[in-house]
């Protein structure tokens, strides 16, 4: 029962990571009918700009130490990072709390980031087939993280999360379980905090404000929106705006749970695609559901016992695929995913 | 008079039977000139360095690329002579090879083994490369071993550990300087057992190709001969990046030992994970939680932080030895790039070296000169003490280095220190040992 409990829990963690990105996708196909294969790249610029900050922080004065010497057997040179030098123990505040600082700081430059991205680039492709969206979304994709490769290299650069949210906490003795049975990361149960208050906040920011409000009429009737008088079309590309800044700052609160390298937008953009197909083409709680399910899914199917099962009868392991079986099932009994509509893509 | 009527048929038979008629005395010419492939003509030779430029091991390939540049350099006489100075053969000149300038051309690898391999016949076929080295992935190295051996030209393996590269895959134009997974089993087996005792109980997460199978069998064999016993072996994709689900089982498995046979980008995952699970901060048994990492990497553990502190594994070579051949790279190195040489970068320098070294002595550049002249070959100075190439399977024998993540480092590459280094007489194994049992070396194709 403890091991269930810990891949339920494993599973929430991980479907948070594909629930926010799978978010950001939906909110942008559903308000400008675009798919966007750079969406996996925006997660992994928010990680990046997370390690830029760790870096600005790391800026330090350099002395030499005569009595330490360096590889080659030169005098030492000691580094102190400046902004401890200049305002002492805030100073550590902020090289220890960098991560979380970070959010503050990707929130804006994710919003432009995603505006420039649209209003630059995507917004020429909105008349075009949905292949040539594809297509051009995916190129900017690999201009964006071999961009990152050219300025951080190809190694991931490890983040720590602060010192207060280190470690791990016994989640078996919170639920009545037998001390050490469940243990689990901190800064994972954050990260699934986090994760919860953004889907939150964003449903909340469309569901009680006026700008909500108008994006959710022009989701649902672009041309009638536009025809009250309403500029749609600036609101949808702030909409753009707001979902980058979803991956981002999902994208810079993951840098403690693995280190970021320049291919890991990539890495998650092709799940989240599915998780986006499984709950349902222009579905957000479809997506968010399925984000979760899909989550869950994998964490099972990675258990020995499960593993153990299912070679016992010859076959080979679906922790990798499991994924895409799911999907494979879903379509089939729910052609539109879990909470599709009628009519999205499928002209 | 006749009248001369050419169709268009008629133009593209004649120009058929003419072009044959005239290529094929070139093919019989060419064929009975150049004695084995890319026979170097002019006043130089090519060397073709086949590393990831690009993908997940790109800083591991760019490391092996200096030090590939810089042998050149010291072959052709410029710079400081590195471990020229110190290399007990003294064939080497520093006047090219066989009085021939070095040239080099590069591919990329992608860490993909069709890539490789592509790159690698490019190499071949269109920049007339004598020699293609490189590498840091076994399922790389042991694609491209094999089209060299079809295509009659030396592979010098860079970074590959799978036994089976000179086990079951090994091949007569083929020959590795680096260590492998037997050899970092039973280094680790005997410090493993003397710092966390005999009677412990491992878990392995394995990366799911060759390399990962082969190191996990080695470390499980020699674990278990020091007493240990093995409760559990997960394979794990390649393509995992998190490993959070398969390191979460290991809480309540019994296990009191994680062994991660992992690399790169899946070593600094796993390893992360599993420290953020708390595992190294668990009691079971009635025994603190360990974790060990059987082939270490600098370069991967400057990706992982400060996870690896005190964690345990192998390496072919650290940049901290003493000896005079490892000072005189890493000086050499330093000066050129400004820090210290990587094991990837140690290995692929001893290749070069070794490689026109071997050219020298045989007085050629055949395939087969060169293979003879390697098979065999004693030598010492190039950081590993003393080293033997066997005729038998190609693998260098050396000393290996049991090395720990460093508690409290000095500086950024100041990660790992060499814990032990194991002579060489205890990593050696039988040419038939069964771990390394299943291929044959063959003959040596000299190609053309």
């Amino acid at each position: 029962m403890d091991a269930i409990l810990l891949q339920l829990l494993n599973g929430l963690d991980k479907g948070s990571a594909y629930a926010l990105i799978a978010l950001g996708l939906t909110l942008i196909f559903g308000t400008l009918g675009v798919v966007n294969f750079a969406h996996g790249a925006l997660f992994m610029i928010g990680a990046f700009i997370a390690v830029s900050f760790s870096k600005l922080m790391e800026i330090s004065k350099i002395t030499i130490d005569p009595d330490k010497v360096d590889f080659l057997g030169n005098p030492a040179k000691i580094k102190t990072p400046y902004v401890i030098e200049w305002f002492g123990n805030f100073g550590h505040w902020l090289v220890e709390w960098s991560v979380p600082v970070s959010v503050l700081l990707a929130i804006p430059i994710m919003i432009l980031i995603g505006i420039i991205m649209e209003r630059g680039l995507i917004k020429h492709f909105y008349n075009r087939p949905h292949a040539d969206q594809i297509l051009v979304t995916f190129g900017l994709a690999i201009v964006l993280q071999e961009t990152i490769k050219l300025f951080f290299g190809a190694n991931p650069i490890p983040q720590s999360s602060p010192d207060l949210l280190k470690g791990s906490v016994d989640f078996g003795v919170l639920v009545g379980f037998a001390e050490n049975t469940i243990i689990y990361p901190l800064w994972r149960l954050v990260y699934f905090c986090f994760s919860a208050v953004l889907i939150a906040s964003v449903f909340a920011f469309l569901r009680f404000t006026t700008f909500g409000m108008v994006v959710r009429a022009g989701m649902e009737d672009r041309e009638t929106v536009g025809l009250l008088g309403i500029n749609i079309d600036r609101r949808f590309t702030i909409m753009f705006g707001v979902a980058a800044a979803v991956a981002g700052t999902a994208g810079v609160m993951y840098t403690p749970i693995n280190p970021p390298n320049y291919h890991m937008g990539m890495d998650f953009l092709v799940l989240s695609f599915v998780v986006v197909v499984v709950g349902g083409m222009g579905s957000l709680r479809g997506a968010i559901a399925a984000g979760f399910l899909l989550g869950i899914m994998e964490s099972f199917a990675s258990m020995p016992l499960i593993k153990d099962a299912i070679a016992a009868i010859g076959l080979p392991s679906i922790d990798q695929i499991i994924i895409y079986l799911v999907a494979v099932v879903v379509l089939l009994v729910r052609p539109r995913g879990l909470m599709g509509k009628a009519g999205v893509m499928e002209e | 008079m006749s009248k001369l009527i050419m169709n268009r048929r008629g133009l593209l038979k004649s120009g058929a039977a003419v072009g044959a008629g005239v290529a094929l005395p070139t093919i019989f010419t060419a064929s009975s000139a150049a004695a084995y492939t890319n026979e170097p003509t002019g006043g130089a030779v090519t060397l073709g360095f086949n590393v990831p430029q690009t993908g997940p091991y790109a800083d591991e390939g760019a490391d092996e690329l200096r030090a590939y540049m810089l042998a050149v350099k010291h072959l052709n006489g410029e710079g400081d002579g590195g471990m020229m100075n110190t290399f007990s053969s003294k064939a080497l000149q520093g006047n090219g090879i066989l009085g021939k300038k070095v040239e080099y051309v590069t591919g990329d690898t992608q860490t993909k083994s069709d890539a490789a391999r592509a790159s690698a016949q490019s190499m071949i076929q269109k920049d007339g490369a004598v020699m293609i080295t490189g590498g840091s992935s076994s399922g790389v190295a042991i694609a491209v071993q094999g089209l060299c051996q079809e295509a009659g030209i030396i592979f010098m393996a860079g970074l590959t550990h799978s036994n089976d590269t000179t086990g079951k895959d090994k091949k007569a134009n083929g020959f590795r300087h680096f260590f492998n997974g037997y050899m970092s089993g039973a280094a680790l087996a005997p410090v493993l057992a003397d710092m966390y005792g005999t009677d412990r109980a491992a878990y392995h997460l394995t990366a799911d190709y060759t390399w990962g199978w082969t190191q996990q069998e080695s470390i499980q064999a020699a674990t278990e001969a020091k007493g240990w016993s093995t409760v559990a072996n997960v394979l794990t994709p390649l393509t995992a990046t998190d490993f959070s689900s398969y390191v979460a089982p290991v809480l309540n498995s019994g296990a009191d030992v994680l062994v991660l046979n992992h690399y790169g980008g899946n070593m600094v995952n796993s390893l992360t994970s599993a420290v953020q699970f708390g595992l190294r901060d668990k009691m079971v048994n009635g025994k603190n939680f360990e974790i060990v990492v059987p082939l270490y990497s600098r370069l991967m553990a400057r990706g992982a932080g400060e996870n690896v502190k005190g964690i345990f594994g192998s390496t072919n070579w650290h940049w901290s030895l003493q000896d005079e051949g490892s000072k005189a790279f890493v000086k050499s190195f330093g000066e050129e790039y400004g820090f210290p040489p990587s094991q990837a970068a140690h290995t692929t320098y001893c290749q070069t070296l070794l490689y026109a070294d071997a050219c020298e002595r045989a007085g050629t550049f055949n395939p087969c000169g060169v293979g003879e002249a390697l098979e065999g070959f004693d030598f010492d100075g190039l950081g590993n003490g003393p080293t033997h190439y066997r005729a038998e399977d190609h693998q260098c024998f050396k000393d290996v280095l049991v090395v720990r993540g460093k508690e409290n480092p000095t500086s950024e590459f100041d990660l790992l220190e060499v814990v032990q280094v194991t002579p060489r007489a205890q990593v050696e194994y039988a040419v038939d040992h069964p771990m390394f049992a299943g291929g044959a070396l063959g003959a040596c194709n000299p190609g053309s």
